[in-house]
């Protein structure tokens, strides 16, 4: 065991922080929950890019820098240290992204991971259904067959930043007599396809973060399945591996949150502490932060030696989730009544961007799997308990 | 940055838990509470047969010279088993401290603990108590401004009982006339180390236990039946003992950092406090929620959870209670000026 940074490692942080140092925008972007937001994070997904910045364990040839998963978190926490913009193609580089490298065949990687890589495709998520949410083999939207092309009809809902995004990933019942997780197939689909219609859903801050999508006998070429026909399933599973496990919430998000709580708390600690409730909140919101750094270095570590992620991911999902809830609403508690107010209101003074950061952690718990299926996999899984 | 334990360090660590299980049963702690010391010298010789009483004495005074990384581990086995004997503060506590006393008093006392001749007792006014003290042929007893090595001659110690029948607590008295082993700033020093150590210790124990109550509830739950089913199939059970390993999880790499930055020499106050808390806090958890899914059962003498369960208690107040190790680590995260936030956690 050795704690320690390797010279190499400071020189690639170094590295890191003085390119962000250079480049990221001094003004915050708008929101990519907005038309003109969404253009100016894909315009800096393509800065990135140019720096070979946008995705540093990708290979070389496809513009990373084979970068391992401890400077993958070295990069991380100096890009939220420097409060660099949130990823518009989160689920492109890393969901998609990672599974097409398992999965793809190599016409697909060529083609599709060096536009996702720039910014130029962004890609949406499409797996829940109006009655396929937790049940996922639920899915009831079909892929035809019908030479070689795909057939698609019925709907998909809930899919983030589907609203501007270029492509779809998805998973459509190629086997119309099959039932729960068999016969369902992985397809890439292109939003701008005839026979797509995109209805945008107001999100809890009213602005359109996600869309239901539906599809009208859309067209899809065969050449844009991934993984084998009815495969869909265990193609998805990797991908939701990848989310619940290390990319989708590196701890250097949370680590700056709680930063900016224990700010917030001392520079309002005068009436935070007539609930004496509130301090002790801050710290734990420090100590949890810090638990999940240290437990991710730890399987980092564990990785990169050649170990394999197991059940006990799915703690993951709930350590974080539960943990950015907290440090919100300990947030909402200090700010008293200006917590209410939107940033921009005339007298909302310091509120800051925690009205904002609370409104997302609502959702923590939900996506991604819910904190109670989570809960489940662990009992099974992990614990062995009795299904 | 490697942050995994050595291929040898698990295999050593396999090799002790194999030992404890197989000795260290619920049957064995039992016979122990019925006994009059409450100890056990045949388990205490078959330890210092395996090295484990020396594990972190020096090589020139007859241990294995081992640091406290390589201990951390088998104190979580120490935990899982409830071991009643005393080899946690043996190993991370009283030997280490003897060992920065050196001189004379580790010429003399190292070797005799690390061949499993004397027991040796830790204590701290923090604390108030000393465990083991009447079994013990040493005691290290720490206060802010003196550490005491004290023969049974030596002071007067005065039993209290407590609820778990493991912990053979002591209040001392030290005779007229004792002197220090050390005093002043050197006191002062190894005071801090004594309790760091010894919350270290409680940690990783706590981990242990906790893992354990998690075992014995997944069995019972798997075996038990209501309504015609086995409860462990019920949602809301299985969600109690998923809330634990949750908690659990994150509890480990805080416990395994505090041992490491112990065993480097680097400041470990606030690691140690972290630790401390995160992993008493999943062990008291583990306890709460694995009551809950025995039913009646869990709050029975005859059903073994209750050793686990009680030791779980008493760690979270030894070495520090959570108002001590809370208020170490709100002193560093408040302070003007400290680095907070992405990057500087190592
Ligand atoms: C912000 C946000 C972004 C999202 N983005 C996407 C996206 O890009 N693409 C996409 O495909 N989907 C997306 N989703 C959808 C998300 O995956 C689903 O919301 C989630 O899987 C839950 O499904 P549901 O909403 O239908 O809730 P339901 O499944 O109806 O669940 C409702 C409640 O019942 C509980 N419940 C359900 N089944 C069980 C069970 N077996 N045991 C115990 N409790 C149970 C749930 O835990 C939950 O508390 C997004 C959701 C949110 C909130």
């Amino acid at each position: 065991m050795n704690l320690n940074y390797t010279d190499q490692q400071n020189a690639f942080r170094e590295e890191v922080r003085s390119w962000l140092a250079e480049h990221v925008p001094a003004e915050p972007l708008k929101t990519f929950d907005t038309e003109e937001g969404f253009q100016q994070h894909r315009e800096w997904e393509a800065t990135l890019n140019k720096g070979r910045w946008g995705m540093v364990t990708w290979p070389e040839e496809l513009g990373g820098r084979a970068c391992d998963l401890i400077e993958w978190l070295i990069f991380e926490e100096e890009y939220y240290r420097a409060r660099a913009p949130l990823r518009v193609n989160q689920n492109g580089i890393f969901l998609l992204g990672p599974t097409l490298m398992e999965y793809g065949t190599e016409e697909q990687k060529a083609r599709i991971l060096p536009k996702m890589a720039n910014g130029e495709e962004v890609w949406a998520q499409g797996w829940s259904e109006p009655n396929a949410g937790s049940d996922m083999a639920a899915i009831r939207s079909t892929a035809r067959k019908d030479g070689d092309k795909y057939i698609i009809n019925g709907q998909k809902t809930w899919s983030t930043r589907a609203v501007w995004a270029d492509w779809l990933f998805g998973m459509f019942r190629t086997d119309p007599d099959s039932e729960r997780h068999r016969g369902l197939t992985f397809i890439l689909v292109p939003l701008n396809t005839p026979g797509i219609t995109v209805r945008p859903i107001p999100q809890l801050d009213g602005l359109p973060g996600f869309a239901e999508i539906f599809f009208d006998n859309v067209e899809v070429d065969v050449a844009n399945r991934l993984g084998d026909e009815g495969a869909g399933w265990s193609v998805a599973m990797a991908t939701a591996g990848f989310e619940r496990g290390l990319m989708l919430r590196s701890p250097a998000r949370f680590q700056e949150t709680a930063r900016r709580l224990v700010e917030l708390y001392k520079a309002n600690q005068a009436s935070a502490d007539r609930d004496p409730a509130v301090r002790d909140a801050v710290m734990r919101a420090w100590m949890d932060a810090e638990s999940y750094c240290l437990t991710t270095y730890e399987t980092a570590c564990r990785l990169t030696q050649g170990g394999k992620i197991g059940a006990e991911s799915s703690t993951n999902k709930i350590f974080w989730s539960e943990l950015d809830q907290a440090m919100h609403a300990t947030a909402m508690s200090i700010l008293g009544a200006r917590a209410e107010l939107l940033p921009h209101a005339p007298d909302a003074g310091d509120v800051g961007t925690w009205l904002d950061g609370w409104l997302f952690a609502q959702s923590g718990p939900i996506y991604a799997g819910t904190n109670e299926i989570q809960r489940n996999i662990i009992a099974e899984r992990m614990l062995g308990m009795p299904r | 940055m490697d942050f995994t334990f050595s291929e040898d360090q698990l295999l050593f660590r396999d090799s002790v838990r194999d030992f404890l299980v197989n000795e260290v049963t619920p049957e064995r702690i039992r016979g122990i509470w019925e006994s009059d010391s409450g100890r056990d010298d045949g388990l205490w010789q078959q330890l210092a047969e395996m090295g484990l009483t020396g594990i972190t004495v020096p090589e020139a005074h007859g241990g294995l010279g081992m640091d406290e990384l390589d201990f951390v581990l088998l104190a979580q086995e120490c935990g899982y088993v409830a071991l009643p004997e005393p080899l946690v503060n043996t190993a991370l506590v009283a030997v280490p401290v003897i060992s920065q006393l050196g001189g004379q008093a580790a010429a003399e006392w190292l070797p005799k603990i690390a061949a499993g001749e004397t027991r040796v007792a830790v204590g701290c006014s923090d604390n108030g108590l000393a465990e083991d003290a009447a079994q013990a042929g040493l005691l290290l007893w720490a206060e802010p401004q003196a550490l005491y090595l004290l023969t049974p001659d030596q002071f007067s110690a005065r039993f209290n009982e407590s609820v778990d029948p493991s912990r053979r607590l002591y209040a001392i008295d030290i005779a007229a006339g004792v002197l220090p082993a050390a005093s002043g700033e050197q006191a002062a020093a190894l005071y801090q180390a004594v309790l760091d150590r010894g919350a270290l210790g409680a940690a990783a124990q706590a981990l242990g236990l906790a893992q354990r109550m998690i075992d014995i509830s997944v069995q019972y739950t798997s075996e038990r039946q209501q309504f015609g089913k086995v409860i462990g199939s019920f949602q809301a059970v299985k969600h109690h003992m998923a809330n634990v390993a949750v908690r659990l999880e994150y509890a480990k790499a805080p416990v395994t950092r505090a041992a490491y930055a112990l065993a480097r020499g680097e400041a470990a106050q606030v690691a140690v406090s972290h630790a401390k808390l995160v992993a008493c806090e999943a062990a008291n958890l583990a306890a709460k929620n694995s009551i809950q899914v025995h039913g009646a059962m869990g709050y029975t003498w005859e059903v073994d959870l209750h050793i686990f369960m009680k030791k779980a208690w008493a760690m979270a107040g030894t070495f520090g209670d959570t108002g001590f190790h809370k208020q170490r680590v709100a002193e560093h995260i408040f302070a003007d000026g400290v680095a907070l936030g992405a990057g500087t956690t190592f």
